[in-house]
């Protein structure tokens, strides 16, 4: 096993979005990534944000006030439909890795099949789910104040 | 721990998370309709809602499990984008160790925010 030689990641990050004739699910993994970062980076700058309580009401007010314009509601509307495809996508991955919805295992018989298309249905449920939570969370934003 | 553990681990971190950032979403945004996390009314990024949250015995081990969670999930999540570039070994323990910092920093710092602001808010009513 150690004689094999690991092969590099040639495309990198460009492979994120150049999957060319690849599978919809590698688009799915690319977006997982994205969104992943995406909230990673709002956590991180969140978690200063919310320790800004220690130094009392008006430091609270003023880091409030100054996160509450229409940039950072739009980039928390971004964070929101990021967070709805990452928890949604992951449960996915987590039920394959498992070995749910992948289908029966088979004999290697030619012609193979691909259980990709076994797994398909699970992605639409996925994207569909996630494209009615950012509707609905759409609604709150921008309509319920 | 080995690679496999990890992962398992990063998997079941990002299952809490998912029971967290629930209950989360719903103190934050649906608080509205639902009035149980506002006790002072009106938003729940008012102030006085900050206080009364902070005042509540289990709010700074919720918000706590709820940071470590998040921390190992997202932090091994790009540890992991990162050596999938291939980056060499040197690089790659270099950026385990950043990573480990950054992780135990961020955890400090909320998880003294959590307890310190509970300790101040419960002993004065509130921070002025």
């Amino acid at each position: 096993m150690n004689d094999i030689k690991q092969q590099g990641n040639r495309l990198g990050i460009i492979g994120w979005l150049t999957g060319g004739r690849w599978g919809f699910e590698r688009y799915m993994y690319s977006l997982h990534r994205i969104t992943g970062l995406g909230i990673l980076s709002y956590f991180l700058l969140h978690i200063f944000v919310t320790s800004s309580r220690l130094f009392g009401a008006r430091t609270w007010e003023l880091v409030m006030g100054a996160v509450a314009n229409p940039v950072f509601k739009l980039g928390e509307f971004a964070v929101f439909a990021a967070f709805a495809f990452h928890m949604l996508n992951g449960l996915r991955l987590i039920l394959i890795e498992f070995g749910f919805a992948v289908g029966k295992a088979e004999e290697p018989v030619y012609p193979y099949r691909s259980s990709v298309n076994t797994q398909r249905p699970l992605s639409v449920i996925v994207i569909i789910l996630a494209a009615v939570i950012v509707c609905v969370g759409g609604y709150r934003f921008f309509f319920m104040h | 721990m080995n690679g496999l553990s990890k992962w398992t681990w990063h998997m079941m971190a990002g299952l809490g998370l998912v029971a967290f950032l629930s209950i989360h979403m719903i103190t934050m945004h649906l608080d509205l309709i639902l009035g149980w996390f506002n006790p002072a009314g009106g938003e729940s990024l008012d102030w006085a809602n900050v206080t009364a949250r902070g005042k509540q015995a289990i709010m700074p081990f919720f918000y706590v499990a709820f940071l470590g969670l998040a921390l190992y999930h997202g932090l091994y999540g790009l540890r992991t984008i990162i050596f999938e570039l291939g980056i060499p070994k040197r690089m790659a323990r270099l950026t385990t160790i950043l990573i480990l910092i950054a992780g135990i920093g961020l955890f400090g710092l909320g998880s003294f925010a959590a307890f310190h602001f509970a300790s101040v808010a419960a002993s004065t009513g509130a921070i002025q």
